[in-house]
């Protein structure tokens, strides 16, 4: 293999982890965008959808697809349960109590899901099989082809339903402004409710697509999440494009890092690049910076 | 205010005496080995406190600070047999100017920015500890640390390094609580109510805050050095993300801003898995679960809410006997 | 003493103050006024270095301060109190004071852990300077009340001795008798006489029209970002630009 077809291959296996860190970003921004929190337990949605799609599908023996529906359906459950329990509740909580709450949250979810799902570590199938496609001296797996479309789907359906949809702008005013989105009449409540329904949602479906290519296990969900905290970051806190750029530009990166100098440190790339855009540019990448008013 | 004073140290002294007297209660065995790591955890919650509780910045990398100290003595002394003492010093001294430095970038961002860059850099120390395997031996850990000496004498059982580590921590109690109470402290707790109202003030916020974070780290690498020292051994699983958050858990469970809350916190969350080893495999689900009813419930941390909550006790009791 | 010349400040696509010059005389006591919105607020923000400005400058004493930190500014005597009183509320009401003193204090982290001997001097001479000040403000009765359990009366009083404390050269009230029934008001008229008599430059952001034409030897009238008019306050209250402008908002 010559270095262009090498670099090739690290950007392609780095685009498509880097899809995954984007749709898990994306789930970040929507909450912190809807309710101001970082939701520290974003990772673990990451992590069930996975997990509870080889639950279903190697110990219930379901047909993949219907695995994977339910797989869906019980992470974003557990997402409003999570909203529901944990974050409803809360009055005037301070940031940092709010940290907390979602980091024993993800704590919680994680254990449970040790509990009844078990410590091993797990594959699954990829979904149409592993039959390499060649792809401009690069070779690609059908898993990688699946990753991009479902990335694909839900980013649009997420970037349609933001534009298009009664709830979207309603969620949308939220962000801008809580307190008048609530004078207008805006259930912000419901809102809340909402944006954690469709993070857990997205961080499930990217947990279940990259499961086939990496394994899952019931801890991975601290570092996917982390990484995907970082893609927002790069991104500006955006649910839209910023994000999944942030995410594309980080899986690339980190690919590129561990191919190129040294796998060890592949997880400590992530976070080198998060420090500098928070030192250099804290407002993301792709956004412009806009005073602050007191 | 004299009256005041006096409290203050009638306090400390109290419970100076309370810690001192302890291990002759616990007789030995295996509750005084879980009382020394209720002190090192003590040592890293007050100087997270210090931080997180009177100036209202959270860090979610203090144990990368931690790390550095224990693998810092461990090596000079493990492998190149350098003085502990000396080397405990100059480590902290070092590490502190670490954090001074990034500090400046890092203190500048505020809230879950703060909260993110301060765990990213925990994550890249964590890292850089499993990956330079040959300074660290890597994942499988550092062995052959030595125990602290003076002449003759070898900190090498439970008792002794309970002593060592206990007056070390009361120390710095002592320290944390005068510095609380005085013009630094009042900058602090100005800087945690409102930035812009210190600033207006006169305060040099941004400077207080480098100089505050760059204390915790000395505080935080010291007990490292005296962790690698007792334990004789250290491994890189001591100093990941998780711990960075059980030492935030420490300081709020305890009660932010309150120097015994540190305690309090920390002798809760080190007790707790050992009370919890009954459930066994369920200890993480008991452990997660208590952290979010406790911060619902008792939001201003075990100093303000048992008191509370003994007050309410102590009324319905009362109520109780009035109504029979 | 103070003097603003030209400052214009945009946030995104609004102006919030445009091309806004004028100068305050040391020893007086400035009254700033406007409609809602008019860029008061805004203005003292840039002063006291808490904005940048878009463009201009500020002059205090005829040093160019523009662009600087809000803490510099402290310490050469420009201070400020906030519209919504901002008091260290976990503090007592001594502590705060003392926290004006910061400045004054030298006593590092090192010397404040030790305690050494020259920094428990210190903190004895700030604590009697900080009861001068509450008893300046007249509070020194609840010195060791927590100041989140003041009533806000009190506590406009108290960030009036806080910002004493700093011993400013001139000192910027926003919106002081906000929130206040009609005696403390006039507690507050005469607390401002004795500052401006302890040679302190005032100037405030009012809209207590009686107070201000009361107290205030200069009036500057703000409208939507631009200066209006400027004056004594009978001309103020003869300037036809001036009364369009109130009627119209009313």
């Amino acid at each position: 293999m010559n270095l262009v077809q090498q670099l090739s291959q690290y950007i392609l296996s780095g685009l498509s982890t880097g899809a995954i860190y984007a749709l898990i970003g994306v789930g970040f921004a929507i909450i912190h965008n809807a309710t101001g929190i970082i939701n520290f337990a974003q990772g673990e949605f990451v992590m069930l959808g996975g997990m509870l799609t080889f639950f279903f599908f190697s110990a219930l023996k379901v047909p993949l697809l219907l695995a994977v529906a339910l797989a869906t359906g019980v992470s974003t459950m557990a997402g409003v349960v999570f909203e529901r329990l944990a974050i409803r509740p809360l009055k005037n909580a301070t940031p940092i109590n709010l940290v907390i709450i979602t980091i024993g949250g993800s704590i919680l979810i994680r254990g449970i899901a040790m509990l009844l799902l078990g410590k091993d570590t797990h594959s699954l199938p990829t979904f149409s099989g592993d039959e390499p496609i060649m792809l401009g001296g690069a070779t690609v797996l059908p898993q990688h082809l699946w990753i991009f479309a479902v990335t694909l789907v839900v980013i649009v359906c997420s970037k349609l339903f933001f534009s298009h949809t009664i709830s979207g702008k309603a969620m949308r005013a939220c962000s801008y402004n809580r307190r008048a989105a609530g004078l207008v009449g805006i259930d912000v409540r419901r809102m809340v409710l909402f944006s954690f329904t469709i993070s857990a949602a997205m961080g499930s479906m990217a947990g279940i697509i990259i499961a086939p290519l990496t394994m899952t296990s019931y801890d991975v969900g601290v570092m996917l999440g982390l990484k995907g905290f970082c893609a927002a970051i790069i991104g500006g806190m955006s649910s839209g494009l910023g994000t999944v750029f942030g995410g594309l530009i980080l899986g690339v990166l980190e690919a590129l890092g561990a191919g190129l100098f040294s796998s060890g440190y592949k997880d400590a790339i992530a976070f080198i690049i998060l420090l500098l855009i928070l030192f250099i540019r804290p407002q993301g990448l792709f956004r412009r910076g806009e005073s602050e008013r007191v | 205010m004299k009256s005041f004073l006096r409290n203050e140290a009638v306090r400390f002294i109290l419970f100076s005496v309370m810690i001192l007297a302890l291990p002759a209660l616990l007789a030995g065995g295996y509750l005084l080995n879980v009382f020394v790591f209720v002190g090192i955890h003590t040592l890293l919650a007050v100087a997270l406190n210090l931080l997180l509780g009177y100036a209202g910045q959270i860090s979610l990398g203090q144990a990368a600070f931690f790390g550095l100290g224990a693998y810092a003595s461990g090596i000079l002394t493990a492998t190149y047999g350098q003085n502990p003492w000396w080397v405990m010093v100059a480590v902290a001294l070092t590490v502190g100017l670490l954090a001074f430095l990034v500090g400046f970038p890092i203190l500048k961002l505020k809230g879950h920015y703060l909260a993110m860059a301060t765990l990213g850099f925990g994550i890249i120390v964590y890292i850089a500890l499993n990956e330079a395997v040959d300074l660290t031996g890597g994942p499988s850990g550092l062995p052959g640390i030595p125990n602290l000496t003076v002449g003759s004498y070898v900190f090498d059982s439970d008792l002794k390094n309970y002593y060592l580590i206990w007056g070390v921590t009361l120390g710095a109690i002592l320290l944390s609580l005068n510095l609380v109470n005085s013009r630094i402290g009042r900058g602090l707790r100005a800087i945690h109510d409102s930035e812009v109202a210190a600033r207006v003030m006169g305060i040099r916020v941004r400077l207080l805050k480098v100089q505050i974070f760059a204390l915790s780290a000395v505080i935080s690498s010291i007990a490292g050095s005296l962790y690698a020292h007792t334990m004789t051994f250290v491994s890189p699983t001591s100093f990941g993300f998780n711990f960075s958050v059980e030492l935030v858990t420490m300081v709020i469970i305890g009660g932010l801003g309150s120097i015994y809350g540190s305690f309090l916190g920390a002798a809760l969350l080190t007790l707790l898995p050992e009370m919890l080893r009954a459930f066994q495999d369920y200890d993480i689900v008991v452990y997660g679960f208590l952290l979010i009813v406790m911060t619902m419930f008792m939001p201003g941390g075990l100093v303000r809410g048992v008191p509370e909550l003994a007050r309410r006790l102590l009324a319905r009791g009362e109520k109780g006997r009035a109504d029979a | 003493m103070l003097e603003v010349s030209g400052i214009t400040q945009r946030f995104g696509g609004v102006t919030a103050l445009d091309d806004v010059s004028f100068r305050i005389g040391a020893g007086t006591i400035t009254g700033i006024i406007g409609p809602n919105g008019a860029g008061k607020t805004t203005l003292f923000n840039i002063v006291t270095g808490i904005y940048t400005p878009t463009s201009g400058a500020v002059h205090l004493e005829g040093k160019n301060v523009t662009r600087q930190a809000p803490e510099r500014l402290a310490a050469q005597g420009m201070v400020r109190t906030f519209q919504n009183i901002e008091l260290f509320g976990r503090m007592t009401v001594l502590e705060n004071v003392m926290v004006g003193l910061h400045t004054k204090g030298r006593s590092g982290i090192i010397a404040s852990a030790l305690r050494l001997p020259w920094q428990i001097a210190e903190e004895r001479r700030l604590r009697e300077e900080a009861r001068h000040w509450l008893d300046f403000a007249g509070i020194s009765d609840l010195a060791d009340i927590e100041a989140g359990n003041l009533p806000f009366g009190k506590g406009r009083l108290l960030e009036i001795a806080r910002a004493m404390a700093l011993q400013p050269k001139v000192l910027l009230m926003d919106e002081p008798a906000a929130g206040l029934n009609s005696r403390e008001t006039l507690e507050l008229a005469r607390l401002i006489g004795k500052i401006c008599e302890a040679g302190v430059t005032v100037a405030l952001v009012e809209h207590d029209m009686e107070l201000v034409m009361d107290i205030c030897e200069a009036i500057v009238v703000l409208n939507l970002g631009r200066k209006l008019a400027e004056g004594t306050p009978r001309e103020i209250q003869e300037n036809p630009d001036v009364i369009a402008a109130y009627l119209g908002e009313g």
